[in-house]
């Protein structure tokens, strides 16, 4: 394509910082947005927090600001706590995690680390960013609508989801999430595929890389399927057509306008088909960044490069193929369930098999022990809990008992936020220095490191106790019904936890934009790493390398004895004796 | 970017398949999802269901089938076009090109007369399950023919201007081409599966 050979003239304000085509602009606009999206549906889920810990007292300092309909007297409404719960969901894995993993990390990162001067669509990616910014701000001002938000949870399970209000808004702003996504992974794969830089083969590319190209696919091929699905629920609200709606359905004593005759179980089926890659769409990405970090700071090459990646590529395809797991009590034959049971536990092997490479990594390194490395080791144990604890979820047996209580907000959050947020923070420092040309504060991280590790355990270590005390995880109050009394304390360490995680985000915000100016400079390569995005300026300049990069060796050329330095880059033309 | 584009391939494109290419063919592969999604939960609901009415009993075959040739038609000519710019015979490709245009017309002409012979008889979307897949699914190819249109007429538009000498000119015809036959393709499966199962 011709935008291969960029020319190097002046653009105005609006093409170089809000309509700009560059991959990095494109990506920081990604990462600001959504580590905004991000802290937003983390203060949703705080207002939860307080009515779970505090159940019927009134929020303090913001319950006045809260209109009376959703938080009467400044307590929250059960409406009001329905709609939070759906929307802290959606907003944390649809405008949270997966742009920040995809959008932000993969659109800067990816391109440079296969030396590329930009993506393959310049104009198509900042469409995407373009498409996901308005379908983002619509589901936040779906609070604002008459009924408010989405109430059904972000599985959006019919028949409810289609009685309540709000869902419609939600549908629309899924269409454009999911037009967003598509755009983004067609032009991931075809830049892998098509723009790598001379001698950058397959099997010369960083995990990272191999993660995001994974990543794509899945992105690609299971969101239609939601798609599919959301526009036969929007038939069902706008048109009555009766898909997932059963016949003869009474509300309130009046009849209504479904015919009936449809199957809201198809819906389950539908979302989980895109829901369960979309869980490895938030692991894959954060797994690759891992990588890199802990390669980088054991000064070692990766044990098991080829084995790491064939278990991303494996728990691609696998993912495809659990997602009724989801779904052991929603009634199904048990034939099923045991060939999702079997399926569960194969795909277990390759995560198993990730971070068992990622472990034997470590062994007989020197580690350096900076804030992004002290991020990627902490994802280690941390995804491990996450990962373990899925087993007996995965198990119907155990499933019975386990399903719907907190044990699966636990299982889950230990894997998407111990998990995925922890390593997405340890990107933030590591890849900081390439998007600035300055360093985070390394004090300031550290106090945020040890503060968030220690709070985020505070909050989901207490869910797995309550949930083993069989306490249903949709509940307004549970201090309702009389057994789970017992959980009560429980939940107001998760809250305070939660609150003390809020407290340690804020040396992380002031750091992030304070380092943006006053941050310590440093050269290209801070870190000293061999992979290609650290061997160009930082910032890299528009169109990334001075000249086409070759590559001459894999991504990991750490302590090489025949080389004078202990990192050897990926362009570099030999070796250098040692002197 | 640059007004004067080098003559020699760049040193990307590692597979020696052009961008363009390997994007429509991963398009393409996330729409046979989209539809596939579509097409199961018609069988799912459709064995589910307690009765589910013959297609000719309730829908128009003669126009249905007169629409399946006109889409295979233009397939044809699509495939024309392509070879008449293959060829560098623009006026051929302007013809066949607008055929195909024309024809894409014809069969939302064709279509929306069906729709509102079915409004006129009372059948809407909520009125049963069949009639839910039978819009839903027609409406959403409704849709990928106009985008069809625009992306044609847009092709026409294009060599009229500055396009037809344009290294990418070809390229995208046979894109264009690529995705006019899946929208063929998917009301090949549409047809029988609604009207004549």
């Amino acid at each position: 394509m011709s935008e291969h050979a960029h020319g190097h003239e002046e653009h105005s304000f609006w093409r170089t910082y809000v309509f700009s085509v560059d991959h990095k602009v494109i990506g920081l606009q990604y990462l600001i947005t959504s580590l905004l999206f991000l802290l937003f549906g983390f203060t949703l889920v705080l207002l939860m927090r307080w009515q779970l810990a505090f159940p019927g007292q009134p929020l303090p300092l913001l319950g006045r600001l809260l209109s009376p309909e959703a938080a009467p007297g400044g307590v929250i409404g059960p409406m009001f706590y329905n709609q939070l719960g759906a929307m802290h969901g959606t907003i944390m894995v649809f405008l949270g995690i997966v742009p920040l993993a995809v959008g932000a990390f993969g659109n800067y990162v990816m391109p440079l680390q296969i030396g590329a001067p930009d993506m393959a669509f310049p104009r198509m990616n900042m469409m995407s960013y373009w498409v996901y910014l308005p379908g983002g701000l619509l589901m936040l001002l779906s609070f604002l609508l008459p009924g408010g938000a989405a109430q059904s949870g972000w599985t959006s399970y019919p028949p409810l989801s289609v009685i309540n209000p709000g869902q419609t808004m939600w549908l629309v702003s899924m269409v454009f999430l999911i037009t967003s996504s598509l755009l983004g992974s067609l032009n991931f794969i075809v830049t892998i595929l098509n723009m790598r830089a001379p001698g950058m083969t397959l099997g010369r590319m960083p995990v990272f890389v191999w993660a995001q190209f994974v990543t794509a696919f899945l992105l690609l091929l299971a969101f239609p399927p939601l798609e599919a699905a959301s526009i036969l629920q929007l038939m069902d609200r706008v048109f009555h057509t009766s898909f997932y709606m059963p016949a003869g359905l009474v509300i309130g004593g009046q009849t209504t306008p479904w015919t009936g005759g449809g199957q809201s179980l198809l819906w389950q089926h539908l979302f989980w088909f895109l829901a369960h890659p979309e869980v490895y769409v938030l692991v894959l990405p954060p797994m690759g960044i891992v990588a890199e970090i802990i390669a980088v700071n054991t000064r070692k090459p990766l044990f098991g490069y080829k084995e790491l990646v064939g278990s991303m590529a494996f728990i691609g395809v696998m993912s495809f193929v659990v997602w009724a797991h989801h779904m052991f009590l929603s009634g199904m034959s048990t034939t099923l369930s045991n060939f999702f049971l079997v399926t569960t536990m194969i795909i277990s092997v390759p995560s198993v098999a990730v971070l068992t490479c990622l472990i034997l990594s470590l062994k007989g390194a020197s580690i350096r022990f900076t804030t992004p490395m002290l991020f990627a080791l902490a994802f280690l144990p941390l995804f491990g809990i996450g990962g373990l604890t899925g087993l007996p979820l995965g198990l119907t047996v155990t499933d019975i008992y386990l399903h719907d209580t907190y044990y699966v907000i636990g299982h889950f959050h230990y894997v998407v936020v111990t998990g995925s947020l922890i390593a997405l923070f340890a990107g933030t420092y590591h890849w900081f220095p390439k998007w600035f040309g300055r360093k985070l504060d390394d004090r300031l991280g550290k106090i945020h490191f040890w503060g968030t590790t220690v709070a985020m355990n505070g909050i989901f270590l207490p869910m797995f106790i309550i949930g083993m005390q069989g306490q249903s995880r949709r509940l307004y109050d549970p201090t309702a019904h009389l057994h789970n009394l017992v959980g009560q304390p429980m939940h107001v360490v998760s809250t305070v936890s939660a609150f003390v995680l809020l407290i340690f985000q804020l040396p992380f915000i002031y750091n992030f934009f304070n380092s943006i100016f006053n941050g310590e400079k440093v050269d290209s390569n801070p870190w000293k790493a061999t992979t290609l995005e650290w061997q160009c300026p930082s910032p890299p300049p528009h169109g990334n390398f001075a000249s086409v990069p070759r590559v001459h060796r894999g991504p990991y050329e750490y302590s090489d004895p025949a080389h004078k330095d202990d990192w050897l880059p990926q362009d570099a033309e030999k070796a250098v004796a040692p002197v | 970017m640059s007004a004067h584009a080098p003559a020699v391939q760049s040193p990307y494109e590692n597979t020696g398949v052009p961008d363009g290419k390997l994007a429509i063919w991963l398009f393409l592969a996330s729409e046979v999802m989209l539809f596939g999604t579509l097409f199961t939960s018609y069988i799912v609901l459709r064995t589910a269901a307690a009765s589910w009415p013959r297609g000719w009993d309730v829908l128009n075959v003669p126009l249905a089938t007169f629409n399946t040739f006109i889409l295979i038609a233009s397939s044809v000519t699509i495939v024309m076009a392509h070879a008449k710019a293959a060829a560098r015979d623009k006026k051929g490709f302007m013809l066949n090109m607008g055929l195909t245009v024309l024809m894409a017309f014809v069969f939302l002409v064709v279509k929306y007369f069906e729709y509102s012979s079915k409004f006129a008889h009372g059948h809407y979307p909520s009125t049963s399950i069949f009639y839910g897949i039978y819009f839903t699914t027609t409406g959403l190819h409704g849709i990928h023919i106009l985008g069809g249109i625009a992306w044609n007429l847009g092709l026409m538009w294009w060599a009229n201007r500055d396009g037809w000498d344009d290294r990418l000119f070809i390229g995208r015809v046979e894109y264009a081409g690529l995705y006019w036959h899946f929208v063929d393709v998917v009301w090949i499966f549409l047809f029988p599966a609604l009207y004549l199962l």
